[in-house]
């Protein structure tokens, strides 16, 4: 029998199927466009944050408490500001070091109220991490030195409280204690879902005041240059670990955190890929029980197509045509479905997604494979029917 | 057609020059059931030689489709040797067997198997699918073929919009596409009405004698096993009677054998009607032989095309001769 012949007998039979084969495609089609969808979602995911991660200010070095590592449970920071001053001396800069101790807090502004995370933080911070505003002045260092109740909000805070006023100059209460609000941050946008503009900066020392604490949750260095800013880590978790004897520090780089979030992004992918190709192999499955019901129904017709002189390969391959046929429109229509669904879930949602050419390859070329595999033992079982009791079946 | 000679196991001089269509000697088949063998056929031997006409019959269970099944290439003998257009069957592979079906053999089943949501052409230009014919060449032989049994005008008709009778001719043409040596019919009246069932009767007889496609048919019908140029009895899967008919394949004298020569030679349809054309003496019997000549009449009555040959006078002499040797075996010679 010639190939296109063999192919033409096989979409016939799945049209004269046609409900059937739908609801059999449907499961390849279901698995296939979800490995799209997540394999888009946490490729864009990634993309995104790498650029956060980047977009923070080049020669980052992060000091914090514990060890970075997926799975270590944040660590109760030993640091104070003390301690600040001893990292600056290794340093050598004071405007190359920034700190933060952050809490959530409720801010309030006449009726209206936001909870939010408020950041005690130093005036080095923009210059440390590549931050602009939008509105107003950063903190400077008297307001520091003096713990004065000043704020800067980010972009959402400013929005939910003062949606139709100017805050420069207004009151916020943050956490019952009064601030002046002196600037606006330009927005930032979203990164892994978290609002990155939901924050406000105040003076590290009106925050530890605020909270009654002498504690700083981590040291954010600037690097003067990226050869030595693996040494310049070294000297000061040296520096911290002869202070605190009992804590461990880590000084990670922002390749470091972009290797770290590459990972677990990566598992995360590869988790979601991995459900997503369970559903497919599920897909498979139903072709494969679909090819054997399809084969039982058409016994008779095995039977008469052998009498006529088909070979018990070219029965073989008609139904192996049948499933691969099956799992191929269901992987064509699946992937539409996923690119279609990550091009609007990157578009209306606050998910980022992209699709990237690999996964479209990766699951079409795994929904052919799935129907050869899964089609295979129907199509011997077809081939090797013995054509006398194929015929007298009913 | 040459060098047959030496093929030939009878070594009977005229029919010598014919290589047997089908050849089985003692040949067997036994099914094993849940451990228990059932012992369908037990060395039956038979020569089928292109261009018989052969009835089978027998009582239900006695092995006449099993014996067809292996005639037909469909199934194996467990012991004995079976020949099929030459090639021993025991030395062929699925693939092989499956091919010799398609180049030999015709099947024509009593519940016509033909393949739903197909149309007629479609359905009989099947067998040439497994040829690699194209699609063009394909439809072209197989709408000539329905012409040539009278459904030219159903080409595109589906199974479930024919009458019984409709659909077997739909097989019939479908077992005849491939021009094979012999077609095997196993009762194939069985689901039609009588009436439906002597119009496909008669068109097998016909093809048979018009093409020289030898015609093994089973049947429970006496009459149409009188008909038949020999007529062979099974029970419990043994040949009990292989007809006393004085042309059956063993004890055929040989000047009856030249009797036929046209209802033999495997080809041209034309046969016929340059018989018809031809004089009284003419040795060929024409389309008309395979019947006998009192079964004939009625039938042609429905068969305007056929009226010519019998208006022919002379001729219709000749076939009486052809004919009535036939006749000798018939019971009652009723219409
Ligand atoms: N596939 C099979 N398995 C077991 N027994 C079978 C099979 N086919 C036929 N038989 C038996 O072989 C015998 C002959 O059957 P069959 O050739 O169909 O007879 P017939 O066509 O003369 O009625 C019966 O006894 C039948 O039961
Ligand atoms: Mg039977």
């Amino acid at each position: 029998m010639r190939v296109a012949e063999a192919w033409r007998v096989a979409l016939d039979a799945l049209r004269a199927n046609r409900l059937r084969s739908a609801l059999t495609m449907l499961g390849v089609i279901i698995g296939v466009a979800s490995v799209v969808l997540l394999v888009a979602i946490g490729t864009g995911t990634k993309q995104k944050v790498e650029q956060q991660v980047e977009g923070l200010g080049s020669n980052l070095l992060l000091v914090v408490p514990g060890r970075i590592e997926v799975g270590n449970a944040p660590v109760v920071s030993p640091l104070t500001l003390k301690d600040v001053d001893a990292v600056t001396r290794v340093v050598g800069d004071p405007d190359r070091v920034a700190v933060t101790v952050a809490s959530g807090a409720t801010a309030r502004a006449g009726a209206r109220s936001d909870f939010t995370t408020v950041q005690g933080v130093l005036e080095t911070t923009p210059a440390v991490f590549t931050r602009s505003l939008a509105r107003g002045r950063y903190l400077t260092g008297t307001d520091v030195d003096t713990s004065r109740r000043v704020a800067v909000l980010g972009d959402s805070v400013a929005r939910a409280l003062f949606p139709d006023r100017d805050p420069l100059g207004q009151q916020v209460a943050l956490a019952g204690v009064r601030f002046r609000v002196i600037g606006v941050f330009a927005p930032l946008g979203q990164s892994l879902g978290v609002d990155r503009d939901d924050e406000v900066h105040v003076p590290v020392t009106a925050a530890q005041r605020l909270w009654g604490t002498q504690r700083v949750d981590g040291i954010a260095v600037k690097a003067p240059d990226r050869e030595r800013i693996d040494e310049l880590g070294e000297r000061i978790v040296a520096e911290l670990n002869r202070r605190h004897p009992d804590t461990e520090f880590s000084a990670v780089t922002q390749q470091q955190i972009l290797g770290v979030l590459g990972d677990i992004l990566g598992v995360l992918t590869g988790v979601l890929a991995a459900i997503a190709g369970i559903s497919l192999l599920v897909g498979g499955v139903g072709v494969s029980n679909i090819m054997l019901v399809s084969v039982r129904e058409r016994t008779r017709e095995i039977g008469l197509r052998k009498a006529v002189g088909a070979r018990p390969r070219d029965i073989g391959v008609q139904f192996l045509l049948e499933a691969v046929l099956l799992t191929t429109i269901g992987g064509l229509t699946g992937m539409a479905l996923g690119v279609g669904t990550a091009l609007l879930v990157d578009a209306l949602s606050p998910i980022p997604a992209a699709i990237t050419w690999w996964s479209l390859a990766l699951a079409f070329g795994v929904s052919a494979v799935v129907g050869i595999v899964f089609g295979v033992v129907p199509a011997q079982r077809a081939g090797r029917l013995d054509p006398v009791v194929a015929l007298r079946t009913e | 057609m040459t060098g047959s000679a030496a093929a030939d196991p009878r070594g009977d001089p005229p029919a010598g020059e014919r290589v047997p269509a089908i050849e089985a000697v003692e040949v067997s088949r036994t099914y094993q059931l849940d451990g228990v063998s059932v012992e369908a056929l037990r060395g039956v031997s038979l020569t089928v030689q292109p261009g018989d006409y052969v009835a089978l019959v027998g009582p239900s269970g006695s092995g006449k489709s099993t014996l067809m099944h292996l005639l037909g290439g469909l199934d194996r003998p467990t012991g004995g040797r079976l020949v099929i257009g030459g090639r021993d069957v025991n030395a062929l592979a699925p693939p092989e067997m499956a091919t010799l079906r398609n180049e030999t053999i015709g099947f024509v089943f009593q519940a016509f198997h033909l393949l739903p949501r197909t149309s007629a052409v479609e359905n009989v230009a099947l067998p040439l699918v497994y040829r690699g014919m194209s699609a063009r060449q394909r439809r072209e032989r197989a709408a000539a073929m329905l012409g040539r049994v009278g459904l030219g005008h159903r080409l595109d008709h589906r199974p479930n919009q024919m009458s019984g009778g409709e659909q077997q001719r739909v097989a019939i043409a479908r077992a005849l596409v491939t021009e094979p040596t012999v077609l095997l019919a196993d009762e194939p009246t069985g689901n039609l009405d009588s009436v439906t069932g002597a119009a496909v009767l008669e068109l097998l007889e016909q093809l048979n004698a018009e093409s020289g496609v030898a015609l093994v048919m089973v049947t429970h019908d006496q009459e149409v096993a009188a008909r038949a140029h020999r007529r062979i009895t099974m029970r419990d899967g043994v040949v009990v009677a292989d007809s006393a008919d004085p042309r059956s394949a063993h004890d055929r004298p040989p000047s009856v054998d030249h009797g036929r020569p046209a209802t033999l030679v495997p080809a041209p349809s034309a046969e016929p009607r340059s018989a018809s054309g031809s004089g009284p003496g003419h040795p060929s019997g024409g389309s008309g032989g395979a019947a006998g000549a009192t079964g004939r009449l009625p039938r042609e009555v429905e068969r305007p095309e056929a009226h010519p040959r019998d208006a022919a006078p002379g001729d219709a002499v000749a076939r009486e001769g052809a004919a009535g040797a036939r006749e000798v075996e018939r019971p009652g010679g009723t219409a």
